[in-house]
């Protein structure tokens, strides 16, 4: 019996105070941990991938990841570029914060534009106003053949939604882009396996394990900028299947529907025809983070047009190659 | 390591075999602890009408089956991390797997996890002996170094019996010791119902233990890395004015200005002249934190060395344990890629000591094949000297996977038990 008893790994209880000798340890929070496993896995990727990039549209989520990028290379720059999958539906308030976030770490960025995809025939769009939103899955594995990327980061969170919370941190996706998410690798402890076969490619998602309130507190321990649009400010919805959906120029009211201003911010920023401000007052940080405390409506939830029809509708456009 | 009084994170993963209920009972604990927003749980209404549905219509374990073909098949095929808080402590939660095919996803979210909690189910296993998953996932969980925490779930269908929670409370006390460990705590729940989960209903009035937050809530987050020895892994190189900035994680240990350090493999030694962040320099850094190192002598360090603590061991050789996880068997004489911190080297598994016979409890057998989910100690030879430090010693570098070259698949995950 000796042989197969196994011995556990000798552990320190959290709380039992420090070891002798080692007093006055500095404590690392919880941010100070997401920070850090943030930083390992980024540098970790990009040590390995011959062509790596980072998914950034001047959302708070790529925000945060390019803030960490900034800590994770230093004294060097950011050693690859910003890639921007962009559908053409912005809110013009978000594409000057990016150009002027890239533009201020001397960082290239690189636009990927649906409009081109549209213009090659290899997006097909019913009418002109339709979200773009799924057609960005075209745009970026075009633009990940034309440029040779073999590993792209991206902020996703698990907390956002139920398929994201089955991903790996190193996500394997094959020579069409796709996730297999039924025979994802292995990954274990802090040992990622970002190693792919030539014209494949691995997602990777150093924010996997924050929450929405933990990048809202980041934001603000950090003071990292953010568009406009993030902070309450008056603006013309209308309400449409419980959610508030602004009215633009591509996202007109319906027929029936009343148009009402009202204070609203955004929690997370995509296409301009599927995502939807929240009602709130919060014109700062700190009153953001209370919001979210509050909040009994997922992030998703609350601003997406285009996941509410379809409980897999994620999962699905996820497999074709989106992120 | 937060020694002060913010809450502390516990990492939990649940294990047990198919529909023992695990999905079910996290769907529970976040329901009843108040951690689903509104839209999630009428999406647990069988995802139809949009009014806010009964409690006793939820299907709760749809809160994590959150893959297409798992709501298909109604089981949960790979893991899902929840994160939620009560006013005591914040939870990552991760739902594993039961099936045995998909053993490989439960040790993926247990490598990352301080916790177990296997669920036994009463309604099931009543009168027989616990089931071979059962069984197999303890010993991983162990092996990963996990605290085991027992629920004997579905007592409301067994009518609360006393006599078949101690039967199976003591069938799980004597598996956990035949492996050398002793359950922090066997509780009788009902996932579906509640009971004894987040809430207290009555149905159980022999039993006056706590309830599984109770147990969630207080036992000890262990924290792998503090004490041990200085570990770290050195991801890239940066320059700065003629200086060489070691990047990496303090893997294990601390390091300060001022201190010893030896690197691995080329074993030449220096002293630490600066620790170097984005924000500034620190005086000290500890496991956990990323950092780059700047060290007093011009020594050419490179990615995928080590900087530790002097006396740390190296070795061509060593005997660790073994899960293989990838569907094509293990070739004999093929040389694997070994990542092991940041380092990758080549690996020849070169002697099977044993495999352990899961359904024998812990009796091995000699064999001379891998094969998916196999737990084995083998011999392993590498072509670097690899960081000889025991798993259970400094369990933030004595682990290591095998990757398969030809498919990049990751084919086992391994643990070091000994230089040989
Ligand atoms: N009577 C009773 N049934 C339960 C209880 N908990 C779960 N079940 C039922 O057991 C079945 C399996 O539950 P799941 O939660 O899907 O099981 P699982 O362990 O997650 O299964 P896999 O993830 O596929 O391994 C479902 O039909 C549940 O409703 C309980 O406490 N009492």
């Amino acid at each position: 019996m000796t042989t197969d008893v196994i011995t556990r790994p000798a552990r320190t209880p959290v709380g039992g105070g420090p070891p002798p000798g080692q007093a006055r340890r500095p404590a690392l929070d919880a941010l100070d941990r997401l920070e850090s496993e943030a930083i390992h896995i980024l540098r970790d990727v990009a040590g390995h991938a011959a062509r790596p990039a980072l998914l950034y549209s001047g959302g708070k989520d790529s925000a945060v990841l390019l803030h960490i990028a900034r800590k994770a290379f230093w004294p060097a720059p950011v050693p690859f570029p910003l890639l921007h999958v962009d559908t053409g539906h912005n809110f013009p308030d978000v594409i000057a914060y990016r150009d002027a976030q890239a533009a201020a770490i001397g960082a290239d960025l690189l636009v990927a534009r649906v409009e081109d995809s549209i213009a090659r025939g290899t997006v097909r769009l019913a009418r002109a106003t339709d979200s773009r939103n799924a057609a960005q899955a075209v745009t970026l594995l075009e633009a990940i053949e034309e440029h040779g990327f073999d590993a792209l980061f991206g902020g996703a969170r698990r907390d956002e939604e139920k398929s994201r919370a089955k991903e790996r941190i190193v996500s394997h996706r094959d020579s069409f882009g796709q996730w297999n998410p039924k025979a994802q690798r292995p990954e274990l402890w802090n040992l990622y396996n970002a190693r792919v076969q030539p014209g494949e490619h691995v997602r990777v998602f150093p924010l996997s394990n924050w929450t929405e309130r933990d990048v809202w507190s980041y934001i603000a321990r950090e003071a990292i900028p953010l568009p406009a649009i993030y902070f309450a400010h008056p603006r013309a919805v209308v309400r449409r299947g419980g959610l508030l959906v602004p009215v633009t120029d591509l996202t007109p009211p319906l027929p029936g529907e009343t148009v009402e201003t009202l204070s609203v911010r955004f929690r997370t920023v995509g296409d301009i025809t599927c995502t939807c401000p929240v009602a709130s007052t919060a014109t700062d940080l700190a009153a953001i983070i209370d919001e979210t405390d509050l909040a009994d409506v997922s992030e998703r939830g609350a601003t997406r047009l285009d996941d509410q029809a379809s409980e897999a509708a994620m999962e699905r456009r996820k497999r074709e190659g989106y992120f | 390591m937060t020694v002060g009084s913010a809450p502390s994170l516990l990492r939990f993963v649940t294990a047990g075999s198919v529909d023992d209920g695990k999905s079910t009972l996290i769907g529970r604990l976040l329901y009843d602890a108040k951690g689903l927003m509104r839209d999630q749980v009428r999406a647990l209404g069988q995802g139809r009408n949009r009014t806010e549905p009964d409690e006793g219509d939820l299907d709760l374990a749809l809160v994590t089956d959150g893959l297409e073909a798992e709501r298909e098949q109604g089981i949960t095929i790979d893991v899902a991390y929840r994160y939620f808080a009560t006013p005591n402590r914040s939870f990552i939660i991760a739902d594993a797997p039961g099936h045995e095919q998909y053993t490989r996803n439960l040790v993926t979210a247990a490598s990352t996890a301080d916790v177990v909690v296997v669920l036994v189910d009463a309604a099931r296993t009543q009168g027989k002996p616990l089931k071979i998953q059962t069984r197999r996932h303890m010993t991983l969980a162990h092996m990963l170094g996990l605290t085991i925490v027992v629920a004997v779930n579905k007592m409301d269908a067994v009518g609360w019996s006393k006599s078949v929670f101690e039967d199976l409370a003591s069938k799980a006390r004597h598996l956990a010791r035949a492996l050398g460990a002793e359950p922090h705590a066997i509780v009788p729940i009902s996932a579906k119902a509640g009971d004894n989960v987040v809430e207290r209903r009555g149905t159980d009035a022999w039993y006056a233990g706590p309830t599984l937050m109770d147990v969630l809530e207080t036992v000890p987050a262990l924290d792998l890395a503090a004490r041990g020895p200085l570990r770290m892994p050195v991801q890239r190189v940066a320059v700065q004015d003629g200086r060489r900035l070691y990047q990496g994680r303090v893997e294990s240990g601390l390091v300060r200005v001022g201190d010893p350090v030896v690197v691995a493999p080329s074993r030449r030694t220096s002293t630490v002249a600066a620790i170097e962040t984005f924000d500034g320099p620190l005086g000290v850094a500890v496991a956990g934190q990323s950092v780059s190192l700047v060290l007093a002598d011009d020594l050419d360090v490179a990615r995928g060395d080590l900087l530790a603590a002097p006396g740390v061991p190296l070795a061509h050789a060593v005997v660790a344990d073994l899960c293989w996880l990838d569907e094509t068997p293990w070739r004999p004489g093929t040389k694997y890629l070994l990542k092991q911190g940041a380092a990758t080297s080549q690996a020849r598994i070169d002697a099977i000591v044993h495999v352990r016979d899961v359904a024998g409890l812990s009796e091995a057998r000699p064999a001379d094949g891998l094969s998916l989910n196999d737990i084995a100690q083998v011999r392993l030879k590498a072509g670097m000297p690899l960081l000889a430090d025991r798993f259970e010693d400094v369990p933030a570098v004595g682990g290591f996977v095998l990757i398969d070259p030809l498919t990049n698949q990751t084919a086992a995950a391994g643990m070091i038990q000994a230089a040989a």
